[in-house]
Order: C-alpha cells, then sequence, then structure tokens
C-alpha cells in the first residue's frame, strides 16, 4: 500500500478525534476522543516503521531490524495511554462526586 | 484489486465510519461500542502491517482494559442516558470547521510529499514479530521499559489518592 493512503488515513482520524474534543461537553467522551488522536498517531508510526523496513531491505542497508524503534514507540504511547486513563478517569469520578456533572464548562471549579 | 487492498478499504471504511459515529452518537455507552469497534479496525490495520505483537497488544489493553475502564466509569455515575445538554449551535459550527479546516491544512501540505511513491509493505517482514520486539525492548530499550514500570506505579497512587474519598 502507498504510504500517503495511511497518511491521510491517519490524518482523517486525528481530524475526527479534533472535531470530538472541541464539540462535545461530556468529559468522557472527550477523553475517548483524545484516545482515538493516540490511535490515528499509532497507526501512522506503524506505517512508517514498515516503510523503512521495505527501504532498508531493498537498499540492502546491514542494520538489525528496519523500522523496529517505530514499533517499539507506539508500545510506550500505548503505556503512557494507559496511564493517562487511570489518572484522568479518577479525575472525572472526583469531579462527578462533588457536583454531580461530567459538564467541562464544569471543569474551572476544580481550582476551588 | 487484492484481497490486501480490498481488506485496507474495508477496514479503513470501517475506522473512519465507527470514529464519526464516537463523535456523533448522542448516548456515552453507544460511543464506547464505537470506539471499541475503531479499535478493533486499526488492529486489523496492524494485522495487515504484519504488526503481530501491536495488533494484539491494541485488542487487549485499549479494547480489553481501558474500554472496560471507561464502561465501569459510565455505569457506576449512571451517565447511560442521553443527558448532555448540547453545545451552542454556533459553537458545534466553530469546532466542526476547525476541525474541517485542519484536515485540509494537513492534506494540502502533506499531498506532494516526495514520500508518495513509497510504499509500506503489507504481509511481510518480521519487525512486528514478538520475538524480534522483545529482544529490542529488553536489550536497547531496557532502561524506558523500567521507567514505564515506575510511571505506572506513580499513576496507580495518584489515581487511589484523587479517588480517595476525604
Amino acid at each position: 500500500m502507498p504510504i500517503n493512503y495511511y497518511l491521510f488515513l491517519a490524518i482523517a482520524l486525528f481530524s475526527i478525534g479534533v472535531v470530538g474534543v472541541l464539540t462535545r461537553r461530556n468529559a468522557i467522551i472527550v477523553f475517548m476522543c483524545i484516545e482515538l488522536m493516540l490511535n490515528a498517531v499509532n497507526l501512522l508510526l506503524v506505517a512508517f516503521s514498515k516503510m523503512h523496513y521495505k527501504l532498508a531491505a531493498a537498499a540492502a542497508i546491514p542494520i538489525a531490524n528496519p523500522g523496529i524503534d517505530g514499533q517499539l514507540f507506539v508500545f510506550f504511547i500505548m503505556v503512557v495511554a494507559a496511564a493517562e486513563v487511570s489518572v484522568g478517569l479518577a479525575i472525572i469520578v472526583m469531579l462527578y462526586r462533588n457536583i454531580h456533572s461530567v459538564d467541562i464548562n464544569f471543569l474551572n471549579r476544580l481550582k476551588h | 484489486m487484492s484481497i490486501t487492498a480490498i481488506l485496507f478499504w474495508v477496514l479503513s471504511v470501517a475506522a473512519l465510519f465507527s470514529a464519526l459515529m464516537v463523535v456523533t452518537s448522542r448516548n456515552p455507552i453507544h460511543s464506547v461500542i464505537w470506539l471499541i469497534v475503531t479499535f478493533f479496525a486499526i488492529s486489523g490495520h496492524y494485522i495487515l502491517l504484519n504488526a503481530q505483537f501491536l495488533a494484539v497488544v491494541n485488542i487487549i489493553v485499549y479494547a480489553g482494559a481501558i474500554m472496560v475502564l471507561f464502561l465501569f466509569v459510565i455505569m457506576l455515575m449512571n451517565l447511560n442516558k442521553e443527558s448532555e445538554p448540547a453545545r451552542h449551535r454556533w459553537m458545534q459550527l466553530a469546532g466542526g470547521t476547525s476541525g474541517g479546516a485542519l484536515l485540509l491544512v494537513l492534506v494540502a501540505a502533506l499531498k506532494d510529499t516526495e514520500l508518495k511513491s513509497q510504499q509500506s509493505l503489507l504481509l511481510e517482514g518480521d519487525t512486528g514479530l514478538i520475538k524480534t520486539l522483545g529482544q529490542e525492548l529488553f536489550s536497547t530499550y531496557v532502561i524506558p521499559f523500567e521507567l514505564s514500570s515506575i510511571l505506572f506505579l506513580s499513576a496507580m497512587v495518584g489515581a487511589v489518592l484523587i479517588g480517595k474519598k476525604d
């Protein structure tokens, strides 16, 4: 598959995530749109990793495992996303317990 | 058209459609379910790119753990009804326009890259196999790996501390 198909697919998924963050008011759905954006980036990283693999194989460059860095980076993005979700959902639960709503317009009350 | 090309298009359309449904459904539960469908479509893309480890991890970690956490929180707070007050009409319009403008700018900037003629290798290559990734992860990347365990520990402590009733 040409790399720019993956490029445009990832751009479209990322833009859908951005639209979701900008238009929704439910904090949980805003959070899910952030996950969507992370996944779009992950998909593009894997596609570029396989592109580098093919380039290195065609040019016979003697490096071990060309393009493996991209896939390991995806792994670390998943690790960070899992940690982020656990803390973020704890904050949302605390917000709901205090003001009985998950509307992001009320998030400014966290500073009190 | 070969079978891999057909699979690529089917998975792309499924991913885009379910991503749109995540943003547009009124009910948060439906959003979660559609996001799980998106993750499965992206895992299909990983399998197509022969990144088997990431495909499995994507399903286990994202669809299995993170989305179940989201579902738990939604059920716990009893949000499974369409209670979200709609944003102002012009706010929604502005959000949609900004996202569309971002899409337009990125596509216009990247449509003539010199990468255009490059191909992504499908269904071949041993980069994405568990053996290769594991050897690399535990030799070159062993320090970031251990640091990520510390990150998880601190995230767990933080979540407990924030969620604690005081």
